[in-house]
């Protein structure tokens, strides 16, 4: 069967999501829908097949949660921990996503077509981010590697105690956290943005994100420093 | 954890259904609260001079059967008051026409184990130990009627599962505020309050947060400007929902650490710590849904 519908105000979400792990697995359907989710949580967690998801509605918490392969779209919003730790593959949200969203993604990609709330992509550890709107504080702190791309606004604090990962914003930064800094755009950086934007289907001029990226300060420890991060 | 719900229904023909359409809300939040639930329903404001006090006598030896008219009847002998009483299980709705201390100071010098839940014109305030479901079986939530009210169910952090802990929280008159976090400084509130003459009944966080800021309110602040020195005073993780008997609002920390998710429209105003307790609203699905920003006023008018 190629083509399932789940009903969740009729039949159980464990249902769904162990048709997921295991007959979705054995190729017995490439894309279902999800209807009624109405803000159940952990919907489609832990998915280890390239099979697509399609939620019709808002989403509860960690709704995509450690992808791996599978195509996730939330046509609605998404609670917190949305495409927390995922592996690989994509999760789509196209309202708005709240705290932690792609919380220390290894790779993939999440895409938030609205806003998203504090601490987006905290700790991410190779994944990547695009976020049509703005994001809350806190966001990509201690983010390791991986790529985010804002195309509205930042809260306080953006990329507090950076490592490698590198962030793009076309609007405002309310403040950068210790250790983040401005950086020129590269083609290289220009290319990066472009490509995300192109697959996160959002159409904006690459040219008008600056980029952030770590001051590598906090890497040593410097025992005559000052404390003034 | 613990869970809030609010709503506010603007069309008219909805007052009715508020607490059929409540309960779900506070069912669904369960999981988020399941020791503790507790609502204040605010409707049409009694006459000039007269007042109500929603009364608990589950602390009582008699309980459930406490003697109610009875206690009307002693309070009409000896203060010459006449009661109006509605009684629901351990809780009931005493109406009277003077001022409200008079007949608090009375019922506390003779019967003290009876809790005074709430005082005002408007306000009816239900709160026990149980599950939201039990909790909204024992007081009829579904009946309840009025033009907005404020619920809590409570998962216990920062005191010990009681009746008289459980939110919502009032201070004064007509005012009650629901707390999904925990505050840090609740004991520096309180003695920055207790000089000033304001009585603790707990040892609650959320006691001191709804102490302060109706000390505000009674200071001659609007409710903004209230939330605003809460913002200031107030340190700590919270989604805090009140109640006046106009106004239903909203604020969350800083930090946003708790929370909250609304769903507006051109019939009601509903909030919710998740978005599972608002999926059955009516007309929700074309509903504008959205998360409060931290340290943001939301206030709607009744």
């Amino acid at each position: 069967m190629e083509r399932l519908t789940f009903d969740l105000a009729a039949t159980p979400l464990r249902e769904l999501n162990t048709f997921l792990h295991k007959d979705a697995r054995d190729g017995a359907a490439r894309h279902v829908t999800v209807l009624n989710p109405d803000g159940a949580h952990n919907i489609a967690v832990g998915l280890d097949c390239p099979v697509e998801v399609e939620i019709v509605g808002h989403a509860g918490y960690y709704a995509g949660g450690m992808n791996k392969a599978a195509t996730i779209t939330i046509a609605g919003s998404a609670g917190t921990g949305v495409a927390e730790n995922m592996m690989s593959g994509k999760v789509h949200v196209k309202g708005f996503a709240s705290n932690g969203a792609g919380a220390s993604a290894q790779g993939g990609l999440l895409v938030i077509d609205g806003d998203a709330g504090l601490r987006c992509g905290i700790s991410l550890k190779g994944g990547d981010i695009v976020v049509g709107g703005s994001v809350g504080s806190f966001s990509a702190f201690m983010a390791q590697a991986g790529r985010m791309v804002i195309c509205g606004d930042a809260g306080d604090a953006l990329g507090d105690s950076l490592y490698e990962a590198v962030l793009y914003v076309k609007g405002s930064v309310k403040s950068l956290g210790a250790d983040a800094q401005f950086e020129p755009m590269s083609e290289a950086d220009i290319a990066t943005v472009a490509s995300l934007l192109d697959q996160a289907g959002l159409d904006h001029d690459p040219k008008a994100f600056k980029r952030i990226a770590s001051k590598r300060s906090l890497y040593h420890w410097n025992a005559d420093a000052d404390q003034e991060y | 954890m613990c869970g809030i719900v609010g709503l506010l229904v603007k069309t008219p023909a909805l007052r009715e259904r508020l607490g059929e359409l409540m309960v779900p809300m506070l069912i669904g939040m369960t999981e988020r609260g399941p020791d503790s639930a507790g609502l204040a329903v605010f409707g049409t404001a009694l006459a000039d001079g007269r007042r109500k006090l929603s009364v608990y006598s589950g602390l009582t030896e008699a309980g459930a059967d406490f003697n109610w008219l009875g206690l009307a009847h002693e309070l009409k002998e000896h203060l010459g008051v006449a009661l109006d009483v509605e009684i629901k299980h351990n809780h009931a709705v005493l109406a009277f026409d003077v001022a409200p201390e008079v007949v608090k100071r009375w019922i506390a010098e003779h019967h003290p184990k009876l809790h005074i839940l709430s005082t005002g014109q408007s306000i009816d305030l239900y709160k026990d130990i149980g599950t939201p479901a039990q909790v909204a079986a024992r007081y009829g939530f579904d009946k309840l009627s009025g033009s907005h009210l404020v619920g809590h169910t409570r998962m216990a952090t920062e005191s010990a599962v009681t009746p008289d802990r459980a939110h919502p929280f009032t201070a004064g008159e007509d005012f009650c505020l629901v707390h999904n976090g925990s505050l840090s400084n609740p004991y520096g509130v309180r003695r920055k309050l207790e000089p000033r003459g304001i009585r603790f009944e707990t040892d609650n966080d959320t006691e001191a947060a709804c102490r302060f800021l109706e000390w505000r309110l009674r200071e001659g602040d609007d409710l903004e400007s209230a939330l605003q020195k809460g913002f200031e005073e107030l340190d700590g993780f919270y989604t805090f929902l009140m109640g006046t008997p106009d106004k239903l609002a909203l604020i969350r920390d800083p930090f946003a650490c708790k929370p909250a998710v609304v769903a507006e429209t051109d019939d009601y105003v509903a909030i919710a710590s998740e978005f599972r307790s608002l999926a059955h609203l009516p007309g929700v699905k074309h509903a504008h849904v959205f998360e409060p920003a931290p340290e943001e006023m939301y206030v709607w008018n009744a």
